[in-house]
């Protein structure tokens, strides 16, 4: 290489010199540091109020934090303890509250021996969902989540197997009669998949599972909605919720879209009617109102009517959510989609809403959180929440005075969900980019 | 078209098979006092056409004559008020299972190829033997890889969709429609959203298509093409059949005044 260079140049560097460290200034931290944060004048002021800030705030919390006591009976004992450890002036957080009732707060008033129920519960949940959430997973398992519901409710409630089993059996009827009489016309089989599952599960259901209880009487032990309580319920809730809304507010928007005149009005009366009132409302309207629409004597439960109330709530924010994303949808694919001789359903399943809903997802779980944490409203009718339960806690003679430890600890329950859902969204997303460009 | 365009006539050099390119006197479409309106607007006046099996058409005529809806109302992605219809010998009208009985008989390829992003071009190519001809997913895979070969893509069958050139898209839509085995193939623009260098491969596999029988009805302005491989040219204006012609008479002799104007406009300069 040199030879060539050696007669035009006067020297040539026969061996490279190995590459050295930058000078200190000019690397890592302290360049970050000077470029980012120290830049100009503007940028050191803001620096030095942000910095004033943050002391501000940790040279509070954290004391508070750190001075913490997690074993005392009461308040006062917690006030005690602080005396003697930090003196009487130090602030610090009373967590032996959530030592004393984290039970509380998580399971509410289900009976203490059974507390192995809502967690089995819990586990069976996440199963379900994971064939569901994650593509890896085999497709068989998603009987599984098919099955789990009636599983999931038989832990929880107890009483008879026989009663979710009947239940369950009322999907297997519909589905019977819809192949049985999509023979004869398609109209026909979809109105007898309708109907004769719901005159099934009104006069059918009930009694046959009374009759084979009292043949082969397996149960647990049956835990009445009133003992629900906690995150557990905010949880019960808030899944059902968000389980049942996707599907109804994807047949919302659809509705929207429709060119049939009634489908297409309903649909949009539905839906502005729902969003246009507060959930408070309409929690209310399920704790008082629906009683003197239904027939009287039915005990209709109200954790299941909340649910029905929270869904059809979240339902009409999905369809909204979910028509941005078909209405985002070139033209071109419902065409391509039409000229291969897909009918409505399919081109819509196969086609239209995989790609509607990718587009969707971030307005979906956003709506999913907001939906979780609106779930704390419950609280005003009366079903106790862990926001209700702070109240009851504080209530009593050993933590009455108590605050914030509590909302902490709840607030960081919410936090763990919602957080969980949004990562989820992102690396749903991210899945999906990656798939399909 | 520019003469500084050397790149379209690629399709033109080829010797062009005619053995098969014969036209029976069996009728595969009848249009028959046809009347379109976009509500006070009348797209389509009194249109009559008659298709015979075989027979390889190109429509021309200027933006907004109603070329697209022409072709578009004889799958029903438009609706017609007036008129009738008969495709393959089913009548157009309002019976769904008539309509999807004749949209997966006619094949049909638009300007902006319309692939599914979502799906790989495999995948495209077997949804609908799938789901509308109840194929076996095995059957519809090999159906699609034989036409991916033919459309010269069978390397991409495990991409998507936005991985492709725009030719290589609009080939594959092609192979989408052929996998459905459609007896009428209609082509709306195919090659105006390519590039020029990638028109050519569009064309050949029309040719192609052209030379193994297959009825076509086209829209679109390469009068190679037409020349080549059209054994009727139609010009549209303003929603009429203006003239109909074999390819050598229409562009020799045109004869309205209409089609002279447009054919300068197009070929000169
Ligand atoms: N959906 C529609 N509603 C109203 N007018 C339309 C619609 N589609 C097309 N048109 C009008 O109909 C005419 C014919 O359109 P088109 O068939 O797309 O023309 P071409 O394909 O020949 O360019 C144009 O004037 C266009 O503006
Ligand atoms: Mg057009």
């Amino acid at each position: 290489m040199s030879d060539t260079h050696a007669q035009t140049v006067r020297f040539v560097r026969e061996s490279m010199l190995p590459e050295q460290e930058p000078p200190l200034a000019e690397s890592g931290v302290l360049k970050w540091v000077r470029e980012n944060l120290f830049s100009g004048w503007l940028n050191i002021l803001l620096t030095v109020l942000s910095l004033a800030f943050i002391w501000f705030v940790l040279s509070h919390l954290l004391p508070w934090f750190l001075n913490s006591v997690w074993s005392a009976g009461s308040l006062s004992e917690c006030r005690e303890i602080r005396d003697e450890v930090f003196g009487p002036d130090a602030s610090s957080a009373c967590f032996a509250v959530i030592t004393d009732r984290w039970h509380q707060l998580v399971f509410g008033f289900y009976p203490p021996e059974f507390y192995w129920r809502p967690i089995v519960a819990l586990l069976l949940f996440l199963a379900a969902m994971a064939p569901v959430l994650f593509a890896g997973i085999p497709r068989k398992a998603l009987w599984f989540s098919a099955a789990a519901p009636f599983l999931i409710y038989f832990v929880l409630w107890g009483g008879t197997i026989w009663g979710p089993l009947a239940v369950a059996l009322g999907f297997v009827v519909g589905y019977a009669t819809f192949v049985g009489l999509s023979r004869f016309n398609a109209l026909l089989a979809t109105l007898g998949a309708i109907v004769v599952p719901i005159l099934y599960w009104l006069f059918v259901a009930g009694p046959l599972a009374g009759a084979l209880a009292s043949v082969l009487p397996i149960g647990l032990t049956f835990v009445p909605s009133d003992d629900f309580g906690g995150f557990q319920l905010s949880f019960i809730i808030g899944m059902a919720g968000i389980l049942l809304s996707l599907p109804l507010g994807i047949l919302l928007a659809l509705g929207r879209q429709s060119n049939l005149f009634i489908i297409n009005k309903t649909s949009v009366a539905f839906i502005e009617i729902i969003r246009g009132v507060p959930l408070i409302v309409w929690l209310f309207t399920a704790s008082l109102l629906l009683n003197y629409f239904l027939p009287p004597g039915t005990n209709f439960d109200l954790m299941l009517r909340v649910i029905i109330m929270v869904t059809l709530f979240a339902s009409a924010y999905i369809a909204e959510v979910v028509r941005g994303g078909l209405a985002a949808l070139p033209k071109g694919q419902y065409e391509a989609a039409d000229a291969l001789g897909l009918d409505y359903w399919r081109s819509m399943r196969l086609i239209i809403l995989p790609q509607a809903l990718k587009i969707s997802i971030p307005g979906i779980v956003n709506t999913f959180i907001g939906l979780f944490k609106d779930t704390t409203l419950v609280v005003f009718i009366g079903l106790l929440d862990p926001i209700g339960l702070s109240n009851a806690i504080r209530a009593s003679t050993e933590w009455n005075g108590i605050y914030w430890e509590l909302f902490v600890f709840i607030g960081l329950m919410f936090f763990i969900c919602c957080f969980s859902m949004s990562r989820y969204s992102i690396y749903l997303e991210n899945k999906l980019q990656r798939e399909h460009r | 078209m520019t003469d500084a365009a050397p790149a379209t006539p690629l399709e033109t050099q080829r010797e062009i098979d005619r053995s098969h390119m014969t036209v029976s006197d069996e009728v595969a479409i009848q249009i028959s006092g046809m009347n379109k309106w976009y509500g006070s607007f009348h797209v389509l006046r009194d249109i009559n056409l008659t298709v015979y099996r075989g027979e390889r058409i190109v429509i021309c005529g200027p933006s907004g004559s109603g070329k697209s809806t022409l072709i578009r109302c004889l799958n029903r992605l438009e609706e017609h008020q007036q008129g009738e219809i008969v495709v393959d010998g089913t009548e157009l009208s309002n019976d769904l299972k008539n309509i999807d009985k004749i949209r997966s008989e006619v094949g049909m390829v638009f300007q902006h190829f319309n692939l599914f992003p979502h799906l790989t071009i495999l995948e495209n190519c077997t949804l609908a033997p799938i789901w509308v001809r109840k194929v076996p997913k095995k059957e519809a895979e090999e159906t699609a890889m034989h036409f991916l070969e033919k459309v010269k893509i069978p390397e991409q069958a495990h991409k998507y969709p936005g991985q492709l050139s725009g030719g290589q898209q609009q080939r594959v839509a092609i192979a989408r429609s052929l996998c459905m085995r459609p007896r009428i193939m209609l082509f709306d623009e195919p090659t105006s959203a390519l590039d020029p260098e990638m028109i050519a491969e569009v064309l050949d596999t029309m040719i192609e298509l052209a030379e193994e029988g297959m009825t076509m009805l086209c829209v679109t302005h390469e009068m190679g093409f037409a020349r080549k491989v059209a054994n009727r040219v139609i010009f549209m204006d303003q929603g009429q059949i203006v003239e109909q012609n074999e390819p050598e008479e229409f562009f020799n002799n045109p004869q309205s005044d209409r089609t002279k104007l447009f054919l300068s406009q197009i070929l000169g300069h």
